[in-house]
């Protein structure tokens, strides 16, 4: 499956958003998602199917003024 | 104690988190200004969730309450999904809200910034907007449910200091009831206590602090600034004169012509 991760285009196979958080080596409850300019919850990451071409921003607490 | 929103903070200065030289220093000049409220982003995570990690814990460390913000966003979408993104991850309901409308000077896009201001209000989020000092765009922003207004008193980062009192006063002036935070283009310590003793409720800055030659003490004189600005708006000052008036008294002056 061909999706756009942070601005990267990858090759992989990832059902859900879960899935995909777990095969990149994501860890933590910092974490914000969204998928298609759109908030994914965490707590519904494990059941969000993910479609080819899907853009995914995966975000977290940084420097801000 | 100064209550915004319902919530009392100890200070009147907000500050922002970019820009320090190392997160030993960011720490220390939080402590030294006395704020009790920082501003954070949220970023593309490139390291796993290790980089996000590794500065929320010490942005939780300092113990001070969140006001994450929507810095950089150009539309209307992109500012209304960082704030919910925001809002998961960090736990609250407030947004400094920024919606950019031009590249150049980091003015606001007042008409997106009262859209997504409108989005955000009617989902529960308690909207801070970074705006400038315009009237009508204010009244726009309470229409859409704003408790709290932010205007810029100069552009981001510029250090100019007010550059229009006379369009900050109008605004205390038509907006005696709301909080007004100046927010943006302070430059010095003496900036903050003018904006302060025009009776503005508080101060958000970064740059000035961030980017000093010893940001902990700039910090320090910030915090002085602002409690003293304050103190003066609360104790009435003296209108200028165009004439001398003696301070001692002239009454039982002796005569020795």
């Amino acid at each position: 499956m061909k999706l756009t991760v942070n601005g990267e285009a990858l090759e992989i196979d990832a059902p859900t958003l879960a899935a995909l958080l777990a095969a990149l080596d994501y860890e933590g409850d910092w974490l914000a998602t969204a998928v298609n300019s759109d908030l994914v919850h965490k707590a519904n990451r494990a059941e969000f199917q993910l479609s080819d071409g899907d853009r995914i921003e995966i975000l977290s607490p940084m420097q801000g003024g | 104690m100064f209550d915004l929103l319902g919530t009392a903070l100890s200070s009147r200065l907000l500050l922002g988190t970019a820009q320090y030289p190392s997160p030993a220093i960011l720490a220390d000049a939080v402590k030294a200004s006395g704020t009790s409220v920082v501003t954070v982003a949220l970023r593309r995570e490139m390291a796993g969730g290790r980089a996000g990690e590794k500065f929320w814990s010490l942005i939780r460390s300092l113990g001070t309450r969140i006001l994450p913000n929507t810095a950089g966003c150009h539309s209307v979408k992109e500012a209304v999904t960082t704030a919910k993104m925001a809002r998961e991850v960090f736990g609250t309901s407030w947004i400094k809200l920024e919606v950019i409308g031009n590249h150049d000077t980091l003015q606001p896009d007042v008409f997106g910034l009262v859209e997504a201001a409108r989005i955000l209000c009617d989902d529960g989020f308690s909207v801070f907007p970074y705006t400038t000092d315009d009237l009508v765009v204010a009244e726009r922003l309470l229409e859409a449910g704003c408790q709290v207004l932010m205007p810029w008193c100069a552009p981001i980062g510029s250090a100019l200091g007010p550059v229009n009192m006379t369009a900050l006063r109008s605004m205390r002036g038509h907006f005696p009831g709301v909080p007004l935070i100046v927010d943006a283009g302070l430059g010095r310590p003496s900036h903050a206590a003018t904006v302060m003793e025009l009776g503005f409720d508080a101060v958000l800055l970064n740059t000035a602090i961030a980017k000093a030659a010893d940001p902990v003490g700039m910090a320090r004189a910030f915090g002085k600034a602002v409690e003293a600005g304050r103190e003066a708006f609360g104790s009435g000052m003296l209108e200028p004169r165009d004439v001398a008036v003696p301070s001692t008294p002239t009454f039982g002056k002796a005569v020795f012509a």
